[in-house]
């Protein structure tokens, strides 16, 4: 499978997006282009703000421009969004709810940085910050529309957002939609849940179970917060021999852990595995190389799903090395920081 | 009488009934942050009777009971702000940083008629907005500012956006020293100084105590203007019970923006407290005969 790879999905579509919107500005934090709005700066000067290497305070500044009616978007890497800053993201932004818009890049293990840069728990701690909503781009269309849903919120928002060499896996024409899995296929021995860049992981492995038989329901999450989408109940019911999860996350406190407490809720009684950082840290080094070495690949995916039938596939490493779509990290990705 | 007179004379009332409101209310309740009273009476007496150009309100307000927190989409949240009148572009705002200070605040709202006399009452009560921190709900406050060292970025931010809009009125900040001991609040004075923000201003309380005891022994500030001053403020150093100081310093138009640091005595006018030294943070009785001294006191300053 290949899909379009669109360079900078957000860049221009930022620019143009914001052209009739003058209440929204951008805070940066020193990481102007590595996220995406060095031209954005050049096209809308008087409503950009640098910030410095200071996230506390610009959380304080956030929160005063917020509550006088502009609607700032914050534009860093995810893990700064908040680590250092959040107990300036809860009492200053989050208990007041304000029209805030945190936009984070390079989450999970999307970074070369290592440990200080890989936002692999922050979905588990902006779950549990009340009036926070979370919203994970998934491919070039999601990184573009993901704009509308957030700017429709009245309240804060987090955003794992995507830059880069990004694919398009999702039509133009069917945008991000709030609290709306997308149904990638259906099926009954197994349900799959994927988020983020996951997603197009999984879809490589995909093909191959449906030719070994395995009937499979798979459903791309990009909320993971509000997370009440009577699709993941009704998939979640279909599922005859076990719920797999796929996230570029700890598996403690992301999309695992929300679909256990769903599956816990309703009495859904079938074994549910994770795939995720398992509850460790990783270090600086590729995607590609860190997503094998921690087994949340396609390779792992297989692994798994074997293990909730019971039986090999016989699906080898050279099959799903085929399915890849593009080099994840290319040099065009390899863009240091 | 001259103006400047008239007005020295009513922050003067208005300090004198913040430390006697403050003393009844411990009295009444053993206990209070009576400290904060005795070093801030003058500086909240001069913000709220002489310096802030705030909308007059039609009559003391009777405090709200709390409704519930903030919500996503809910816009019935009641806010503290109302009690400094309906706000304006050539008005001033007040951002108080140091939420501890929540009774002190509310003394002097009853006593600038913006908060109604028993709103004391509610001090402290379970489902009232009189809270002993203050948060966003309560009477005088704007934003939640509990976790300390957040109201300056808060400000800057609210200070960024009328510069925006060219706005002229000031946005104030009132702080208490121990806050120059977090990291946040040097990150909030490069920000203001780096986005010219010459509207904002800051009056502080330096009372040089903090809740482990005399700041000197548990993390040293000084010296405190020189490090703002580095940060491209301009900065004016008063006694903080010199109330004509005060005023003065907060008429400067520098076309920075200005901090007033008021040095303070956090026993005047109850110099009785010292006998507490050296730890001033909370006021608690510890005994019957103490307690009594204290209503002593309090009958001879209400004569």
């Amino acid at each position: 499978m290949t899909y379009e790879i669109v360079a900078r999905p957000h860049q221009q579509n930022f620019i143009d997006w914001a052209k009739d919107k003058p209440e929204v500005l951008v805070l940066s934090a020193d990481l102007t282009n590595s996220c995406e709005v060095g031209k954005w700066r050049d096209t809308y000067p008087e409503r950009f703000f640098s910030m410095g290497m200071a996230e506390q305070n610009m959380m304080g500044f956030a929160a005063g421009l917020a509550r006088e009616g502009f609607e700032p978007w914050l534009h860093t890497f995810s893990v700064f969004l908040y680590r250092r800053p959040l107990d300036q993201l809860q009492m200053s932004i989050a208990y007041p709810s304000l029209k805030v818009r945190l936009v984070g890049f390079l989450p999970g293990i999307m970074t070369p940085g290592g440990v200080t840069h890989q936002a692999i728990e922050d979905i588990a701690i902006m779950r549990a910050i009340p009036n926070m909503t979370i919203l994970e781009a998934g491919d070039a269309t999601e990184a573009q529309s993901v704009l509308d849903v957030a700017h429709a919120i009245d309240g804060p928002v987090y955003i794992r957002m995507l830059r880069g060499e990004v694919s398009r896996i999702f039509p133009e024409n069917e945008p991000f939609l709030l609290n709306t899995a997308r149904i990638l296929s259906t099926g009954t021995d197994i349900t799959l849940f994927t988020s983020g860049v996951m997603t197009e992981e999984a879809l490589r492995a995909i093909p191959l179970l449906q030719e070994r038989g395995v009937s499979i329901s798979h459903l791309h999450v990009s909320t993971l917060k509000p997370f009440t989408d009577p699709r993941i109940v009704a998939a979640l019911k279909t599922a005859k021999h076990g719920v797999i999860t796929m996230e570029n996350h700890s598996i403690v406190g992301g999309l695992g852990s929300a679909i256990a407490e769903v599956m816990a809720e309703r009495g859904i009684g079938v074994p549910l595995q994770r795939i995720g950082l398992n509850d460790t840290y990783a270090h600086g080094a590729s995607q590609k190389f860190l997503m094998s070495e921690y087994e949340i690949d396609a390779a792992a995916l297989v692994k798994r799903v074997e293990t909730a039938l019971g039986r090999k596939l016989s699906i080898h490493e050279t099959e799903l090395q085929e399915q890849r779509s593009v080099s994840l990290h290319s040099s065009a990705k390899a863009e240091a920081l | 009488m001259s103006d400047s007179s008239v007005k020295i004379q009513e922050v003067e009332r208005i300090a004198k009934g913040i430390r006697e409101r403050v003393l009844a209310h411990s009295l009444a309740n053993n206990g209070g942050y009576m400290s904060q009273a005795c070093s801030s009476a003058e500086l909240l007496g001069s913000l709220y009777g002489a310096i802030l150009n705030f909308s007059e309100v039609k009559e003391p307000i009777a405090p709200p009971s709390f409704i519930g927190v903030p919500q996503i989409g809910q816009h019935s949240y009641i806010t503290g702000a109302q009690f400094h009148g309906k706000p304006g572009p050539d008005l001033d705002r007040l951002i108080s940083s140091p939420a501890h200070y929540a009774l002190v605040i509310y003394a002097a709202l009853i006593e600038t008629g913006r908060l109604r006399e028993d709103g004391l009452d509610h001090f402290n009560r379970d489902g009232s907005t009189v809270e002993m921190i203050g948060a966003e709900h309560s009477p005088g406050f704007e934003t939640t500012t509990g976790s300390l060292a957040q109201a300056l970025s808060q400000a800057g931010g609210i200070a960024l956006a009328r510069k925006i809009r060219k706005e002229s009125g000031r946005t104030w900040v009132f702080m208490s020293d121990g806050e120059f001991q977090e990291g946040q609040t040097y990150e909030a004075l490069q920000a203001a100084r780096f986005h010219g923000l010459d509207k904002l201003r800051v009056i502080v309380d330096v009372n040089l105590n903090q809740c482990d005891g005399p700041m000197d022994t548990v993390m040293k500030i000084e010296p405190l203007a020189d490090r703002i001053k580095a940060f491209g403020w301009n900065v004016t150093v008063v006694d903080g019970h010199d109330i004509p100081a005060i005023l003065a310093a907060a008429e400067e138009e520098t076309g920075n923006p200005h901090m007033i640091l008021c040095y303070t005595d956090p026993v005047r006018g109850l110099p009785i407290l010292a006998e507490r030294a050296p730890t001033l943070h909370y006021l608690r009785f510890t005994s019957a005969e103490e307690r009594a001294r204290y209503e002593n006191i309090y009958q001879e300053m209400i004569k």
